[in-house]
């Protein structure tokens, strides 16, 4: 069964070109994210500061980490870690917010 | 040992050690993820004084490592598919400049918090003790976080090195290559931490 789960991935494995773009994009983003901080959006820097780094994050994981080539039971996991690390986040935003 | 295995099928389990890999990438989540949850009840109390204090914090440099962070996650990416295309030597040379990079990237850092120590902001450092609760709080996450950050660079730096002695040594080679993949995943973690940390630390502007 191993054996099989590696010959699957070498057959999707991404190449040089794709990475490299996928590369490209991250530098791009990043200068986005800078830009977008220079200007006075108030209450919104954080929010699209957020958005960007997540747009970013899914790239790195599903492109450079594999997860979209590889088994979907890493992507249930991963999802099962981001899901236990929101829910705290707004259980604990909650309590801050509206104490 | 090494004879034995000539004789009989050495049996291996790659799915096996990518999810023992990942296993453990999710408890760097979750500590880092504890970090974060602390920053964003502190950033809610004090809002005007992380501020005020980010701006002591060099976005340039930030900005520059940032862009070395991503790229060294690229040429990781293209080393492992060097070596699963049989070339050996571009392999060993994009795991090289993956390491590089990661020095370079310490190397800025150690500017980064030199600067900040020259200015009395450290850890019980006089300028620091005389500014505002907010501040002391947003530097002590700033050198919290970004240390505990530093500190998985160098690791990374010490798991590659083992990477390339193997890959050297032909133990990572075309058809068994998992241990350069579990290398690589954690140096994309180092990455990705690094996405996050970026934007909440220098982006307050």
């Amino acid at each position: 069964m191993a054996e099989n789960v590696t010959h699957d991935e070498d057959k999707h494995s991404p190449g040089y070109g794709y990475n490299i773009l996928v590369w490209l994009t991250l530098l791009s983003l990043t200068c986005v994210t800078v830009a977008v901080a220079g200007l006075d959006l108030g209450p919104y820097i954080l929010l699209t500061a957020m958005i960007i780094a997540a747009i970013k994050s899914t790239l790195v994981i599903n492109i450079f980490m594999h997860i979209k080539f590889d088994d979907p039971i890493f992507k249930l996991f991963f999802s099962l870690i981001i899901f236990t690390l929101v829910v705290l986040f707004v259980l604990t935003a909650f309590d801050v917010l509206y104490r | 040992m090494n004879t034995n295995s000539q004789l009989v099928t050495h049996h291996r389990d790659d799915f096996g050690s990518k999810m023992g890999m990942w296993l453990f990438l999710f408890t760097e989540l979750i500590l880092f993820g504890g970090l974060f949850i602390m920053y964003m009840v502190y950033r809610v109390e004090y809002t005007e004084e992380f501020h005020l204090a980010a701006k002591e914090l060099n976005l340039a440099l930030g900005t520059l490592n940032t862009m070395i962070l991503l790229t060294s996650s690229l040429t990781m990416v293209l080393s492992i598919v060097a070596i699963q295309r049989g070339s050996k030597k571009l392999s060993v040379f994009y795991l090289l400049s993956t390491i590089g990079l990661a020095l370079a990237f310490m190397v800025i850092k150690a500017f980064e918090w030199g600067a900040k120590f020259s200015h009395g902001i450290y850890p019980g450092g006089e300028a620091l003790a005389n500014l505002s609760n907010g501040e002391v709080i947003f530097f002590g996450l700033y050198f919290v976080m970004t240390g505990l950050h530093a500190l998985h660079v160098l690791i990374g730096v010490v798991i590659l090195l083992f990477m390339l002695i193997f890959l050297l040594r032909g133990k990572i080679n075309q058809e068994n290559n998992i241990r350069l993949e579990a290398g690589g995943l954690y140096w994309h973690l180092v990455d990705l931490i690094w996405i996050f940390l970026f934007p909440l630390f220098y982006l307050l502007h």
